[in-house]
């Protein structure tokens, strides 16, 4: 069986998976039954300023008929007094020496009060820290959280503090509501931070109830700007993950991530490590299905890696990273046409109608005889010289492996358009582009 | 068009007679299978796996489903159910974890057996091997009978390092996996792929071999450090009644028997059939008299549709397949011409008052005799105890109950300590099932390795889910915050 324990810089943790700094890390009684669970490792939830909270904190997004495809949450930092989560962090670390336990710590931008806090925790025993510069709601409104986030010179001083006394590794974690998450992780590289983590949550307003025109979440009929997570949030978690993953910068300073934002399964872990993730982070997944989830996380990861041969994680962490490119370095001479499989097909039809309607008009109903099958329907064809690639009617068609889109080689030059436009800058030109497109034998329907 | 998405050729003089009896049900694509388990709504300790006999994790099994960690699903079944494959396609699952689905309220059930058998089929096909021979533990067990009781069992201890011999009369292990479940519910192969893999964790079959025939029970208790007994049920009793040695008479286990081992058309089956009882097993005689060809069968009954032991949905199935039903109907006599059955007398039945068991019991009617024209008749009226070895076994102290082995229910250890028993020979009340004997099986292994090694029984081996605590930190102390209770301030009033 595969070795899944994880080095995050200095942070041992018998696997990559770890409770996010959220509600399901908010005590030790919580945080104890998850690693009996399974879990490798959990950020306490945030400890810092004091706070009070409201309710309802929680609203959530179905999608026909699917549970939380999406949760935002309008709760504060850990609203227990310091003391208790002190000692329950001492206590926890004790009872369980070869977890990851990961204070979460926000406070005022005062340095007396960061380095005094890390001081504090410090003598817990615990593993190490993460900076939370992300939290997007009531904290941010009070100069914490997403307000230090979104201005990199300030995550670089409080950075810069909290290394002055901290001797465990301290995990920098950065908020999505920037409009380059870039710059932000560089600021944290500048203050030497011992690794980065990413995303917190996204700002949202989860929606309008028709009936009493209320905001959901409804806080005594006021509701307003929460932190969005959950399986919805995943794609751009993965984008932001692997711009900073794969930032120069970054890549220099040597120092891991840990990724997090919609992981709700073993295969969500395996796409996050692929881009870079040496820990992931969990918390709408365990708030809907509770901590047991973690088993089937372990066990898929474990047969995956075995079936490929993997040994430990770091076989794989960050493999699919040299594959992030930009628009600019694709082959423009990258062809696909959109094959169907007619004895595949079910003849819903739903490719003509998208391509049809919506694309470039390259799928025809055609009245032939295509398969054994008696049928009166008639059958969608791919008119392939026409058709672009677009890969629209392989997305909608509800039968797997029935639209595949085929590489083929239609002569066109393999060249990028930064090549190009450096080759022959005169096709930013519309004349000039249609001429070379002609030459090239470049049919645009 | 994909042939997963074809309409299921239903009616069964549509089909050829191989098509007649592939399995009912069409294995789930992988489409079906993911889309179904994502439906499951993951319950917390939930009640199908409560309802589960083997108490297999299978809100666990059908995540992995899923998560598309279909070994590991397949895992997870088998670490609760070494007989997963055959449970998945014969357990009752309308009366057990179907039929404690939560989605039964407002939607319809989960397809927990048909997810079950998607997993097996990919475990099986991929070849993976869970589980190995436990490191020696320098003792022995005899296993009587390598039914689902005895295979589990012998798995079971093989796992944890015993040295297990199974002992089958029949020329194949498997029980009535392989020899008394119709084919189109489970086929024999994939009986005994079954029994193979207890085979590779160590076991030695010994098949083809009787007790007290070709070894005496002495010997293997002698030889052993523990026996388990799991011999079944026998075959069909005498109805005592005239007619019933003649050619065209049968018993019913030997009819569905020869549906599992010879070719489907070699086969002698009657045009016209009258099956004799209404349990499970007449309804497979029947169903399979139908898809062999017979163009008349008719079940006979003494009492009503009320009574009949028979599951529903095997009654609705029987229906579906063309099958009638003549209840209140009592047989006297089987009629012949020519040495060869042409008739079953029969008389008609009322029903009187309740008797000791609550059922009715069934008044003839004063000359209300009439004849139902037939070529075979099928005996299917239960089975009998095999009363010689039971006795025998009395020689070592061992009690009965109503004639079946009686076992403590805890251990399934008989009054001698170093024998167990398992399966449908100790099933002296509830309903006797594969997945009850597969649990008799598990049972008896635990009970055997705490008695001969003093120890508790180690950490995921025989893994028993509703072991699970509902708050296993709060118990080990982790509650280290006190909850004091919540003070609610009472709404203000206007």
């Amino acid at each position: 069986m595969a070795d899944l324990s994880i080095n995050f810089n200095g942070i041992k943790s018998p696997n990559p998976f770890w409770l996010a700094s959220a509600p399901p890390s908010n005590s030790g009684y919580q945080v104890q039954k998850a690693f009996e669970a399974g879990w490798g490792g959990a950020v306490w939830k945030t400890v810092g300023a004091p706070v009070m909270n409201v309710c309802n904190r929680y609203g959530t997004i179905d999608y026909k008929g699917r549970k939380i495809i999406g949760l935002n949450n309008v709760e504060l930092i850990s609203d227990r007094p310091l003391d208790v989560n002190l000692k329950e962090m001492r206590e926890t670390k004790k009872n369980f020496p070869d977890h990851a336990v990961i204070a979460s710590v926000m406070v005022e931008s005062k340095k007396e009060a960061w380095q005094e806090i890390i001081k504090r925790i410090e003598d817990t025993g615990v593993d190490g820290f993460e900076l939370n510069f992300g939290c997007p709601h009531g904290m941010s409104e009070r100069g914490m959280g997403s307000a230090m986030g979104q201005v990199p010179e300030y995550t670089c001083m409080v950075t810069e503090w909290v290394m002055e006394v901290a001797t465990k590794p301290v995990i920098v974690k950065l908020t999505p509501n920037v409009t380059d998450i870039v710059h932000p992780a560089r600021a944290a590289v500048k203050a030497n931070a011992s690794a980065i983590s990413l995303i917190n949550t996204i700002n949202s307003i989860m929606g309008v109830d028709l009936d009493t025109f209320e905001i959901r979440p409804n806080v005594g009929g006021k509701g307003g700007h929460g932190g969005y997570a959950g399986p919805a949030v995943k794609p751009i978690a993965l984008h932001l993950l692997s711009s900073v993953a794969s930032d120069e910068e970054v890549r220099k300073a040597g120092i891991p991530i840990s990724g997090m934002g919609g992981v709700e399964t073993w295969q969500d872990a395996v796409e996050f490590m692929l881009l870079g993730s040496t820990s992931v982070q969990v918390c709408t997944a365990v708030m809907h299905f509770g901590f047991r989830v973690v088993e089937d996380m372990i066990d898929g990861m474990s047969n995956w890696m075995d079936e490929r041969g993997f040994k430990t994680c770091t076989d794989f962490i960050g493999a699919s990273l040299p594959r992030i490119s930009s628009f600019g370095d694709f082959d423009l001479g990258f062809q696909s046409v959109a094959r169907i499989d007619h004895n595949k097909c079910i003849q819903c039809n739903l490719c003509f109608i998208a391509c049809n309607d919506t694309a470039h008009q390259c799928i025809d109903l055609k009245d032939m005889k295509l398969t054994d099958e008696v049928t009166e329907r008639l059958w969608p064809v791919v008119r392939e010289e026409d058709c672009v690639g677009c890969a629209l009617c392989a997305s909608v068609c509800p039968v797997d492996d029935c639209i595949t889109m085929t590489e083929i080689d239609t002569g066109r030059p393999h060249i990028t358009w930064n090549q190009l436009i450096k080759e022959k800058p005169e096709v930013l030109q519309w004349d000039k582009m249609v001429e070379y497109r002609e030459k090239n034998h470049i049919h645009i329907h | 068009m994909a042939e997963h998405y074809k309409p299921v050729k239903y009616k069964a003089w549509e089909m050829n007679l191989e098509e007649r009896f592939q399995e009912v049900f069409p294995p789930l694509s992988e489409r079906e299978a993911v889309l179904e388990a994502n439906r499951c709504l993951y319950c917390y300790d939930a009640p199908c796996m409560v309802a589960c006999p083997t108490h297999i994790d299978i809100p666990t099994f059908i995540r992995k489903i899923s998560t598309g960690n279909v070994t590991g699903s397949a895992r997870t079944i088998m670490e609760a159910n070494l007989m997963g494959a055959s449970c998945a396609r014969v357990c009752p699952v309308q009366e057990l974890c179907e039929g404690a689905c939560v989605l039964e309220h407002d939607e319809k059930p989960i397809m927990i057996g048909r997810l079950q058998r998607y997993a097996m089929d990919y475990a099986d096909e991929k070849k993976i091997k869970f589980f190995n021979k436990g490191k020696s533990l320098g003792k022995k067990v005899a296993v009587v009978g390598a039914g689902p009781a005895g295979l589990t069992c012998a798995g079971e201890l093989a796992k944890m390092g015993f040295e297990v011999t199974c002992y089958e009369r029949k020329m194949w292990p498997g029980g009535l996996s392989t020899y008394g479940i119709v084919v189109f519910r489970e086929p024999v192969e994939v009986a005994r792929a079954e029994a193979k893999k207890i085979e590779d964790l160590g076991v030695t079959m010994k098949t083809g071999v009787t007790i007290g025939e070709d070894i005496q029970f002495d010997q293997l208790l002698k030889d052993n450090d523990a026996v388990f007994v799991s011999i079944g049920l026998g075959s069909v009793p005498n109805m005592d009644i005239p007619g019933e040695d003649l050619d065209g008479v049968v018993d019913g286990l030997e009819f569905i028997e020869e549906t599992k081992v010879k070719p489907l058309s070699d086969i002698k089956y009657g045009n016209r059939i009258c099956v004799i009882g209404a349990g499970n097993t007449a309804i497979d005689c029947a169903t399979i008299a139908r898809r062999l060809g017979s163009e008349r069968v008719t079940m006979i009954y003494r009492r009503s549709e009320a009574e009949m032991p028979a599951y529903h949905f095997e009654y609705q199935f029987a229906l579906g397949e063309g099958v009638s039903f003549s209840f209140l109907t009592q047989p006297v006599e089987v009629l012949s011409n020519n040495g060869k059955v042409d008739g079953l007398k029969c008389v008609r039945m009322d029903l009187g008052e309740p008797d000791e068991s609550g059922r009715r019991v069934a008044v003839p009617v004063p000359n209300s005799e009439f004849v139902v024209p037939c070529d075979m008749v099928i005996k299917a009226i239960g089975q009998l105890k095999h009363t010689p070895f039971i006795a025998k076994l009395g020689e070592y102290g061992i009690k009965t109950v109503k004639g079946y082995i009686a076992v403590d229910g805890k251990t399934n250890r008989t009054a001698h300590e170093k024998i167990f028993a398992g399966g449908d020979c100790i099933r002296s009340k509830g309903e006797a099932s594969t997945v009850m004997a597969t649990q008799d099986g598990k049972i008896a292994a635990r009970a055997i390795y705490e008695q001969l090694t003093g120890n508790r029984i180690p950490e995921g081996t025989l893994k028993k889910s509703t072991d699970m605590t509902i708050e296993p930190a709060m118990e080990k102390g982790y509650a280290l915050h006190e909850h004091k209770p919540r003070v609610h301030a009472t709404a203000p009033t206007k």
